[in-house]
Order: C-alpha cells, then sequence, then structure tokens
C-alpha cells in the first residue's frame, strides 16, 4: 500500500481542475473510438432494425423478449449503486464515500439513459413510444395502469429525475470552483451552472439540508426501481419467473452489480486521469467489503429460487429449472454461479481487497456474471411456458450482439464527455475530509 | 359534465357489470381429424401474411389458430393427438393487464380483443400468454400478385411491430350485430354468427355461439361431461372449452 502525501486544498482545486481543463490526445482518441463503436454498433443496426422492423432481431415465437430487455435490467442495474450508495453512504456520514460519489452518479445517470435507449430499441413501433406516457389526446386515452411496464415508465423516469438533481444538486459548488478557475465563454457558462453560487454560510446550509433531503427520497426510489423490473417478469404467470423472491433478487443483483461498476470506473478514472492521491486504497477495501456481503447475498437468494421452483412440485417449473441449468445456456449458467458467487469470495483475502489489478479484474468478471444472469432471465424462461408444443429456443441474432456492445460505447461516449464538463471528484467534499492546516502543522 | 360525473365515469371506465354477450367455443377433439381446414380458413378470412419458408422455420409463423400435434404413448401403441389451439378469450386473461398502452383490452362482447393502431409492439401480452397464440408481425410483409386481391375488406392488413391474435372473426360479429339492429332484434340470435374456421371444419367439432343464452347450441355443449379447459389451473378463465376424446377401455384401436 504506497504512501500519499495528503494534498492541500489548493492541490485538490488543481488536480481535480486540471481533468477537466487539460485534455490529452488519449482523451481524445477515446472519446473519437466510443463514438465510432456507438453509430456503427448501436445506431446503424437500430435504425437498420427500425427500417426492416423487429424481425431483425432473433426473436421469435415464445421467445418474444430477447437482449434488449435482458440488457435493459443490466443498465438498469448498473445505474443502481451510485446515487443509492452516495445516498446510504451520505446518511450514514461514511466519509469515504467522497472521493467517489461524484463519479459513481455519473454512472447512475449514464446507465439509465442507456437503459432508456434499449426500452426504445426494444419496441416494435418506437415512433409510438411516447404513448407510454399520459400524453393528452383527441382519443382521451390514457396509459394502463394496470401494466407493471407502466409502473416501470413511472419508476425509471422518476428516478433519472431525481438522480439528475442529486447530481446537479452536489455539483454546485464545484461548478462555482471551475467558474473561478475559468476565463471567457467556460466562465459565463459555469456561472449559470453554478447559480451564482458565492459560499456563503447560508447557501452552504441550504445545500447541506437540501442534499440529506434528497439522499432520503431516492433510497426508496432506487429500490423501488429495480423491484418493479423484476414485477415486469414476476407480474407474468411463466414458470420460473412468476416468484415473489424476484425484487429482492433484482434489488440485490442491482446493487451488487453496480458496486462492481463503481470499482471499474474507480480504477479507469484513477489510472487515466491521475487521481491516486484522492481514489485511494481504503475507498477500495471499503467497496470491497460491500462486494462479499451484496455476493453472499445474491448467492442465497439464488439458492432460494432454485429451492422454491423445486418446492413447488410444478412439472413447469422443474422444466424451466432443467432447461436454464442444463439445456443449452447450461454452460452460461454455470459461469454466471462461478463469475458472481465463487469468484468474489476471493475478495475475503485483505490483499486482494486491496490490490487495484485484482479488483479491476473481479468486478469486470462480477459484471460479466450479471450480464449473463439477465440474459438467462430472458432467454431460458419463455422458450419453456406451458404447452410444449410452443417450446421454442432463442439466440441472438448479429444485429443484437451488435446492439449491445455499442451500447457499452453509448455509455462510455457519455462518461468521457462528463469528465470534461462536472469535476468527477467532489472538490467540497474531498476537502472536509483533509486535515485543517494548522492541525497538520503541530 | 360536472367533475363527479367524470370521477363516476373513471369508477367504470367502459365497463358495466355485465357483458352484453358472451362468445364462447367448444372443441370436439373426438371429432378433430386435425385436416387443419381451420388454419387455411383463418389465414384466407384475417389477412394472415405468407410469411414464407425461411421465416417459418424461425418460429416466426404468423398463425391465429395452430394444430398441435401430441404423441401419446410409446410405438407400437402410439396415439396422435390434436389440440387446436386459437385465442382462449380468457375473462380473466393475462395478456390484458400488462399492456402499457392499454392496447388489449376486454370488451362489452366478452372478446379479448387488440387494437392495431394502439399497439406500439412491446411484446409483453405474447410473453404473458400461457397459451402462446398471439403472434408478432416481426417484418412487414406483402402480398404477391394476385394474392392482394383475395385480402378481406372487412378486416384490417397489420404492419410490422404489431401483435395480432385470433378475434373470433369479430367482423363477422360486427355485421350480425348490425343486421339484427336493423331488423329490430336486441340480440343476435344463434347460428347467425360462424367465425371462418367453425365454418370449414368438416366434421363440425367446432361450435361457435354465445353462452349467455341457455337455448344456444354452444351453452348446450358446455354442459358436456367431457368437457375440459386447457391450462385450467391458472384460472386465466377462458372461453374454449374441449371435450375430451372418447377413449376405450384398454388396448383397444381407438
Amino acid at each position: 500500500m504506497a504512501e500519499y502525501q495528503e494534498p492541500t486544498y489548493a492541490e485538490v482545486n488543481r488536480d481535480v481542475l486540471r481533468t477537466m481543463l487539460v485534455t490529452g490526445p488519449k482523451y481524445w482518441t477515446a472519446l473519437g473510438i466510443s463514438m465510432t463503436v456507438a453509430v456503427v454498433c448501436f445506431f446503424g443496426p437500430w435504425f437498420y432494425q427500425i427500417h426492416v422492423g423487429v424481425g431483425a432481431a432473433g426473436m421469435n415465437r415464445s421467445a418474444f423478449w430477447g437482449t434488449y430487455l435482458s440488457n435493459f435490467i443490466f443498465w438498469i442495474g448498473l445505474s443502481h449503486s451510485g446515487t443509492l450508495l452516495s445516498a446510504v453512504l451520505h446518511i450514514t456520514q461514511s466519509s469515504w464515500r467522497k472521493a467517489i460519489y461524484r463519479s459513481a452518479e455519473a454512472m447512475t445517470l449514464f446507465s439509465l439513459v442507456t437503459a432508456a435507449f434499449f426500452v426504445m430499441v426494444h419496441v416494435g413501433r418506437v415512433w409510438f413510444v411516447h404513448w407510454n406516457f399520459p400524453v393528452p389526446n383527441q382519443m382521451g386515452l390514457w396509459p394502463n395502469f394496470r401494466s407493471p411496464l407502466m409502473f416501470d415508465v413511472m419508476a425509471v423516469t422518476t428516478y433519472l429525475t431525481a438522480s439528475s438533481i442529486f447530481i446537479y444538486m452536489g455539483s454546485v459548488p464545484d461548478f462555482a470552483a471551475v467558474r473561478d478557475a475559468s476565463t471567457g465563454m467556460r466562465r459565463r457558462l459555469y456561472t449559470i451552472f453554478s447559480f451564482g453560487w458565492r459560499g456563503t454560510q447560508k447557501e452552504w446550509h441550504t445545500l447541506g439540508w437540501a442534499y440529506t433531503f434528497f439522499a432520503v427520497f431516492v433510497i426508496p426510489l432506487a429500490v423501488s426501481v429495480h423491484s418493479i423490473v423484476s414485477w415486469d417478469f414476476a407480474m407474468s404467470i411463466v414458470p420460473s419467473l412468476h416468484q415473489t423472491i424476484f425484487a429482492p433478487y433484482f434489488v440485490c443483483g442491482a446493487i451488487y452489480s453496480g458496486t462492481a461498476g463503481i470499482v471499474s470506473v474507480m480504477f479507469l478514472l484513477r489510472k487515466f486521469l491521475g487521481l491516486e492521491r484522492y481514489i485511494r486504497e481504503i475507498h477500495l477495501d471499503n467497496l470491497g467489503k460491500l462486494l462479499i456481503t451484496l455476493s453472499l447475498i445474491w448467492t442465497y437468494i439464488n439458492i432460494m429460487e432454485v429451492f422454491t421452483g423445486w418446492f413447488s412440485g410444478s412439472s413447469f417449473e422443474y422444466e424451466a429449472m432443467k432447461f436454464r441449468m442444463f439445456g443449452f445456456y447450461g454452460p452460461l449458467y454455470w459461469e454466471m454461479l462461478l463469475f458472481c458467487a465463487l469468484v468474489p469470495l476471493l475478495m475475503l483475502f485483505g490483499k486482494i481487497r486491496k490490490n487495484w489489478r485484482y479488483m479491476f479484474i473481479i468486478s469486470i468478471l462480477i459484471n460479466i456474471g450479471m450480464l449473463t444472469e439477465r440474459f438467462l432471465i430472458v432467454a431460458t424462461s419463455q422458450p419453456r411456458k406451458f404447452l410444449p408444443d410452443a417450446f421454442g429456443f432463442y439466440f441472438p441474432s448479429p444485429v443484437e450482439i451488435s446492439i449491445t456492445v455499442g451500447s457499452f460505447a453509448i455509455f462510455t461516449t457519455l462518461f468521457l464527455v462528463f469528465v470534461k464538463w462536472v469535476p468527477c471528484v467532489s472538490i467540497y467534499e474531498v476537502k472536509e475530509t483533509l486535515q485543517p492546516l494548522r492541525k497538520r502543522a503541530t | 359534465m360536472s367533475t363527479a360525473n367524470t370521477l363516476r365515469d373513471y369508477l367504470k371506465p367502459g365497463y358495466y357489470d355485465e357483458f352484453d354477450y358472451h362468445w364462447a367455443m367448444t372443441i370436439d377433439l373426438d371429432r378433430c381429424t386435425g385436416c387443419s381446414a381451420c388454419v387455411v380458413a383463418c389465414q384466407a378470412e384475417n389477412n394472415l401474411p405468407i410469411v414464407g419458408e425461411k421465416r417459418f422455420s424461425e418460429r416466426r409463423e404468423i398463425k391465429w389458430l395452430r394444430i398441435e400435434r401430441y404423441w401419446q404413448g410409446e410405438y407400437p401403441d402410439i396415439k396422435l393427438r390434436f389440440l387446436p389451439m386459437l385465442c382462449q378469450h380468457c375473462d380473466q386473461a393475462p395478456c390484458e393487464t400488462p399492456c402499457p398502452v392499454a392496447a388489449t383490452y376486454h370488451n362489452q362482447d366478452g372478446l379479448n380483443t387488440q387494437i392495431y393502431n394502439r399497439c406500439i409492439g412491446t411484446r409483453t401480452c405474447a410473453v404473458y400468454c400461457p397459451y402462446e397464440v398471439r403472434s408478432f408481425n416481426w417484418f412487414t410483409y406483402t402480398w404477391d400478385e394476385p394474392l392482394e386481391q383475395q385480402l378481406n375488406p372487412d378486416v384490417t392488413v397489420r404492419e410490422k411491430g404489431v401483435m395480432e391474435k385470433c378475434t373470433f372473426c369479430i367482423q363477422r360479429i360486427r355485421i350480425a350485430k348490425d343486421k339484427a339492429k336493423d331488423d329490430d332484434r336486441r340480440r343476435v340470435r344463434d347460428g347467425e354468427v360462424t367465425p371462418a374456421c367453425v365454418q370449414s371444419c368438416p366434421t363440425e367439432a367446432m361450435v361457435f355461439g354465445d353462452s349467455k343464452d341457455p337455448d344456444s347450441k354452444v351453452s348446450q355443449m358446455l354442459n358436456n361431461p367431457r368437457g375440459f379447459k386447457v391450462l385450467e389451473d391458472l384460472n386465466t378463465l377462458p372461453s374454449v372449452v374441449y371435450l375430451q376424446k372418447v377413449e376405450e377401455q384398454g388396448h383397444g384401436h381407438g
């Protein structure tokens, strides 16, 4: 564990603002690649699909939902840690959150945007997707409020709005810092962004109050979002989906993959933006402990899912379970268990928990496992419903695979744009954790 | 309209306490020979597209009615069983609740209807349907010359991205109701409505009618002790009742 000298207040400003103001060729290359991939792999195939119909994807009778929906769950899941973790840690006053929460919240925001893209890719007639909202119309038609998908629209839009406000509000003092450190156009822009923040006592008080209020508000919201996403499945009567455990299963899985996502993003930010002094081993250690806890809960729920399926004594459940564990996608099921239940146990060792490289690999493996989990939920349940005559099979088409790859590029692009617009480490909150100069001198 | 009235209307959005009709069907499996005449009739009546061999092998055929084929027993003592499967028009339909835009709903005739114009293609209804009777328009299909000449003018042609399914030939029900109204009758008489599949069945295995009318042919068939509903445990309350095949006891030549 390397020793870092604690930065001074001025250094905090300088180091963090440097990530925004100084842009190297590496950044432009990364941005260029991710934008190209997003256009080529996501938008190109999507427009092709809009042109010919959803048949461009591999879905068919009995497997009417495919990777688009499983990716939607994955991205919503990835969004879960950011704002939720930030809010929980804010309320529990864990000071180690301060260096990481801004990028974690940004992750929330951009995963939600990516997930929203998948809703549009998924539906058959994307040009009418606004009918999901209660848009006034001459027919007096409302959306169907009994539908779990409708709850989903409500929950996701509320979550998106709340987490946008949450991240923006927390950034206002930092926007002011950018304003003070810049000139010209950027200064004028950040004057508007910072709402004329001056740093008076009253402003700090209001911010603190509002921030805590939103933190409390966001926690139940985040839990509800993934519960509702799970109800898209659990409210059907499809064997192996129709389970009461689905809501906690999804929420736990979401926080799990989200926390792993934060570890990956932190590793990259630290490496490429030179933030070694701010994102430290203690953060990694704490996140590692959280990951182990979540992994154990996740494993327990997975065992319970199999148990309830077996205990139901329903032949439909048996068939679906058998198909999931030993069918064509059986290897994927065991891969998921390996990556999400066994590999994380390595983090029980402190040495691994404090090693950036190991933790990065584990976090990526966890998210691969979680992506698989969501795919299995979608791809192995519908082809084994009730009538054996309608048993089918689903395999993603090249268009779907390409769009899945492209979605990661969309996320990366958004994130790369973000790091140049918003300080990706909270300047003012990092300062709170530093020892005052007077004390340090003694 | 006063606010109180508006609120009162929201309590019962378009529904009354009772259906006007309750269209139902019985399918006698003892009479069904699996000839698929009903499948063809349905295709012709309802403008179902011809998807071609490739799409068919991808399991993307559009069929509102299919003959499920099951083998019973082991060779040589093996029997072939047919189960014509069409939309069951469930009274507690699992497909109706999840549609976010309410494109599928129960109408006053006790029919589970699909509004193509409203459908945005989330395909949730098809996932929730335990009978797998919903078909999705994965592509826009066209009819080669001169096949477009035989399209039924009473039925819309669906575009890509829309879910569709058996309507119990709702266009025929509408025509019969109009005629009844023109003749100053309150109700459609039994036998006035015949869906295409029922009409084409050579062995008259299918019977269609209003189960609210106790004298109708279908109501009498519904009392048949051989009747059963597919996946009855799910409590979807289907409107289609199947009559069990009559089996000889022991090893007969059934």
